[in-house]
């Protein structure tokens, strides 16, 4: 059985497995299959000079997989050969541990390399996901951009960085 | 009538609860519901121009008008990430 183009899921995130699903998707779309662009959000060892012992990931779940959906909705609307598969982890991460596999497929390399960048920027602009980071020496929640899906310019400066 | 909020991360952390019952006059608005909670929980006062809210499970903005039984989110800004190199 494939695995969900996009997910948000307690579990560890194979980015093998759904790169070879989402290829044997896209074989039979237009041209073909001839890029996979792997993207790993991984935990880091340290933020702002800090030791990081392990992350924790909270979702507003109901939202997040919608605005996962979209976000593999405007891939095909702006790319109409290409697609995205989308798995964000939560709960507690450790160090090295995949928080979030993008794959990227389209019939070309410059194609593909654009959808991932693009999915992975709205990911962080309209994705309710929080960051909880334990230290060594006490716990912060990351603050990022407010979630708002419909505001046309955050998605115009994801268009503009994936075409950079 | 009667509400239901649901705090998220640090804003959950700071009142100290998740999901609470609240009680706002007919026609109030998700701004309503807002400053109900911030009248209680006086440490969220400083989100209420960076958070963003649902109602039911889907976005809305603070203007929308709440029914009787409506489940209001009350979301912090996104984890984000320094994302944005030039």
């Amino acid at each position: 059985m494939r695995l969900p183009r996009t997910a948000i899921t307690a579990e560890p995130i194979s980015a093998e497995r759904l790169a070879a699903d989402l290829e044997a998707d896209v074989r039979t779309l237009g041209e073909g299959c001839g890029a996979l662009c792997t993207f790993v959000g991984v935990v880091r060892a340290t933020h702002a000079g800090r030791a990081v012992r392990y992350l924790e990931y909270e979702a507003h779940e109901p939202l997040a997989a919608r605005a996962l959906a979209r976000i593999a909705a405007e891939v095909e609307a702006e790319w109409p050969a290409g697609r995205v598969a989308i798995h964000h982890r939560i709960g507690r991460l450790e160090i090295g541990e995949a928080s979030v596999v993008i794959v990227a497929a389209a019939a070309h390399r410059a194609e593909a390399f654009g959808v991932c960048r693009y999915a992975i920027e709205r990911v962080k602009q309209i994705v309710p996901v929080w960051k909880h980071e334990f230290f060594t020496d006490g716990d912060d929640w990351v603050d990022g951009s407010v979630a708002d899906p419909d505001d046309p310019a955050a998605r115009a400066r994801a268009r503009s960085l994936a075409c950079a | 009538m009667r509400v239901t909020v649901h705090l998220f991360a640090r804003l959950r952390d700071l009142a100290g609860r998740q999901s609470f019952t609240c009680d706002v006059p007919a026609g109030a608005t998700v701004a309503d519901a807002w400053h109900a909670v911030v009248s209680c929980h006086a440490s969220l006062e400083p989100f209420g121009r960076s958070i963003s809210c649902a109602v039911n499970d889907d976005f809305a903005r603070m203007t929308v008008t709440l029914d009787d039984g409506d489940e209001v989110a009350f979301l912090p800004p996104v984890s984000g990430g320094s994302g944005s190199c030039p």
